[in-house]
């Protein structure tokens, strides 16, 4: 009988708390033995990764091997946040899990970031130099508010979303990190008129689509040719682009990017 | 001066008596729609032909209903004599002039403080039988509300809500009692389906869907895990007067994904039931998904058609199962007479000569996960099929989506969730579905029209020679009948999550349908 909208989860969760006595959560984790730690590895794997990558590196889903996150500061308050999702987010209530499962979930994802800490080598001042010029990035995307893009995603939160590991290999080949959801179309009407772009929206009738000159939206009936390319990317390679050290002024850049303030 | 107004429209519309005689012969008065499928048998079909192919492309809102609860309506409205009675989530319902769209009255209820389900506090609709609406509500009581004003006539306790028993099941009115299912499958409580005496809200009967130590089919429980079976009875079914014979599915067995603490068949979980409808008393049962292990609940809407299979004319009745098997079972006996895949599905080599499903390796959920076609929600689920007699031909909404299964722990602690594991979609696939037409009697595809991604819309045909469907982006759509053609369409702005009805307004036809928290019925205009 299960169906898919997941916050009706959270509202059930908040009702368990009148009668489950493991749903107010103690300040530590209970379940930390090594048996624990690898099951949680587990359900980390089944139920988080295809978000969060399969070491926290990051995907859909913010990167999460750091030894601080910032929606959860201490042990108790990220076993909430797992087993009740985050309302208005992509991040769903832990509701298939019982609450000795969160705590074990919770356990691995603190192992994740007690590893060392990813150095990031360049220089985040020269970064933001290359960012507007030679990358010519604000073409497609803004940074807290900046830029004329609206092409690409928003990157004034990126530091907090993806590894600099991730950024690195994003910027080298688009299209092996091409975010979940995302899907390039290409499009040639009847009149011959042919678009490439990024698809914002899709029902059986209709499509909606986004490219370097705004948005445009068809009926399917009208177009010669619809298809979509989900791994591929508008987004251009920069290895020939940059060199070694620029690359990682860049990364150094993009990993600084943590909110608007 | 609006009092004023409203208590003319109140005047000029007749509340008449829905006598069980009317609604076993539905059929004949097709300017209502006096249960919730439309007739006994779950047709879903108006025998109205004022909207057809030819003029479908006129059809506009008549007007527009704003459901007042926060949470999305699933519900069927049922409609007699110019009144619409529609129930909102939690089990609320409200009284609606066909012509007008205006409130007649309303019922409303406030939940219980604590109050939970797995999937949202929906409703999917009355039953009506004399002069009284009957409902059932989320807090899981059945409460009859007198049909001129929404008064409160009584006002029974089915089970506690504490432990996750809920009701979301539109009821059905047999003769002169009103039968109910349950719901609460994610919270290990026992499975039932009940009638109760539709004057007095007295109990007639219950049939318990699984059954406890030293009955009859505890057997195929491994130890006692049937303490927590589940098998719930959350959609409505049919019935055949005929036969006396009450049709019910059931729910998946629990918790919901570790079969390994309930080894065997778990009956009587994923069945169809065939209850004396006087008595409760099982006559026969047929098992779609023995030991299921992936929440294919069989709570979809049985069709009850006669028709000539296997060389002999036969009462029978077809199923379009969550599993993606549709399936034609002799209805006298519960024989299995023929089944045939009509979604996308990777878990069983086919059905054997009794329709027991083949399953294939490797398909069962693990702690990493599993990859398997279906979905949790299935090749369908509780959205209604449609029989058209005129066309011959069985209409499903069909999901061709697949999912990834976990197994977990299983601890009960009452009034907890009991699932025992959980899944998701896969990553970077883009499911799909249509509306597919069957051949009845073998489940052979006869058309299909593809939709852009797994529908959660019923479907209706009608005589005027339309099947009209939702999406999940919001359209509400009018297919031909006979070949699937897309004819017309309209953006409603939300998901269509309901099943469509079809009824006449002042001698109009009108077509009703539910979309997130609004109701749309259109006209010709």
């Amino acid at each position: 009988m299960i169906r898919t909208i997941l916050f009706a989860w959270v509202g059930a969760a908040v009702a368990l708390a009148q009668i489950d006595p493991e749903y107010v959560a103690p300040k530590q984790n209970p379940h930390t033995s090594p048996a624990d730690l690898k099951r949680g590895e587990q359900l980390f794997l089944g139920h988080c990764a295809g978000c969060h990558g399969p070491k926290g590196e990051g995907a859909r889903g913010p990167y999460l091997a750091r030894p601080k996150l910032r929606r959860a500061p201490d042990d108790a308050a990220l076993f909430e946040l797992i087993r009740d999702g985050i309302p208005g987010t992509e991040m769903p209530a832990g509701w298939a899990m019982i609450m000795k499962e969160v705590w074990q979930v919770t356990g691995y994802v603190r192992s994740l970031g007690r590893t060392a800490e990813e150095k990031v080598p360049g220089d985040a001042a020269r970064g933001a130099g290359l960012y507007r010029t030679k990358g010519n990035c604000s073409q497609c995307h803004t940074v807290r508010g900046q830029g004329g893009g609206t092409f690409g995603p928003d990157l004034t939160e990126i530091g907090t979303r993806r590894s600099a590991s991730y950024l690195r290999a994003a910027l080298l080949e688009p299209e092996k990190t091409v975010p979940e959801g995302f899907v390039q179309v290409h499009i040639v009407t009847k009149e011959g008129k042919t678009i490439t772009g990024v698809r914002l929206n899709e029902d059986t009738f209709t499509v909606q689509v986004r490219d370097l000159n705004g948005v445009h939206s068809f009926e399917k009936r009208d177009l010669k040719d619809f298809h979509k390319d989900p791994g591929k990317s508008p987004m251009p390679g920069y290895r020939t682009i940059f060199t070694a050290p620029e690359l990682d002024d860049l990364v150094a850049y993009l990993a600084s990017l943590r909110g608007a303030s | 001066m609006k009092r004023m107004v409203l208590l003319i429209g109140w005047a000029a519309t007749a509340v008449g008596q829905v006598s069980y005689d009317r609604i076993r012969r539905a059929d004949s008065e097709p300017g209502n729609w006096l249960t919730y499928s439309g007739n006994y048998s779950s047709h879903r079909f108006s025998k109205l032909d004022q909207i057809d192919t030819t003029n479908v492309k006129r059809l506009k809102p008549a007007w527009v209903y704003q459901i007042q609860a926060r949470e999305k309506t699933q519900s069927t409205p049922l409609v007699a004599d110019g009144v619409m009675y529609l129930s909102e989530p939690a089990g609320e319902v409200t009284a609606l002039d066909t012509r007008t769209g205006r409130t007649l009255w309303n019922y409303r209820r406030t939940m219980p403080k604590g109050t939970r389900g797995c999937c949202s506090q929906v409703n999917r609709g009355v039953a009506l039988l004399d002069d009284t609406v009957y409902v059932g509500t989320f807090d899981a009581h059945l409460v009859a509300l007198d049909a001129k004003s929404g008064v409160v006539r009584w006002d029974t306790t089915v089970a506690d809500h504490n432990l996750g028993h809920s009701i979301t099941v539109a009821p059905l009115a047999v003769k002169d009692k009103i039968v109910v299912g349950i719901a609460g499958g994610e919270y290990g409580v026992r499975g039932f389906v009940d009638a109760y005496h539709a004057k007095t809200g007295q109990r007639a009967w219950r049939f318990w869907t699984v059954p406890v130590a030293g009955e009859k089919g505890v057997e195929t429980w491994a130890g006692e895990s049937w303490k927590h079976g589940a098998a719930t009875t959350w959609v409505t079914g049919a019935f055949d007067p005929d036969q006396n014979l009450v049709f019910w599915g059931t729910g998946n067995p629990g918790p919901d994904w570790n079969g390994e603490v309930r080894k065997g068949d778990n009956l009587y979980s994923d069945c169809l039931l065939a209850l004396d409808a006087d008595t409760g008393k099982m006559k026969w049962y047929f098992q779609f998904t023995p030991h299921d292990v992936h929440d294919w609940d069989s709570t979809e809407v049985p069709v009850l058609v006669d028709g000539v299979v296997r060389g002999e004319k036969r009462k029978l009745v077809l199923f379009a199962n969550r599993n993606t098997f549709y399936y034609v079972l002799d209805r006298q006996s519960g024989q299995f007479l023929a089944g045939k895949q009509f979604a996308k599905q990777t878990w069983a080599k086919g059905l054997d000569d009794a329709g027991r499903p083949i399953r294939l390796p490797n398909t069962s959920p693990t702690v990493e996960g599993t990859k398997v076609y279906p979905s949790v929600p299935g090749g369908t689920n509780w959205f209604s099929p449609s029989y058209s007699p005129v066309a011959n031909l069985f209409y499903v909404a069909a999901r061709d989506e697949g999912g990834i299964y976990h197994m977990g722990e299983a601890e009960y602690k009452p009034g907890a969730q009991f699932n025992a594991g959980g899944f998701r979609s896969i990553p970077g696939e883009e499911p799909a579905g249509a509306i597919r037409a069957l051949r009845p009697f073998t489940g052979e595809l006869a058309w299909e029209f593809k939709l852009f991604s797994p529908p959660w819309a019923g479907v209706m045909s009608t005589a005027g020679g339309l099947v009209f469907g939702g999406t999940n982006e919001g359209d509400f759509l009018a297919l031909d009948a006979a070949t699937g053609k897309i004819l017309w369409r309209f953006q409603t702005g939300s998901q269509v999550k309901a099943n469509p009805i079809s009824y006449l307004s002042g001698g109009k036809q009108q077509v009703a349908i539910a979309s997130s928290n609004a109701l749309f019925v259109f006209e010709l205009e």
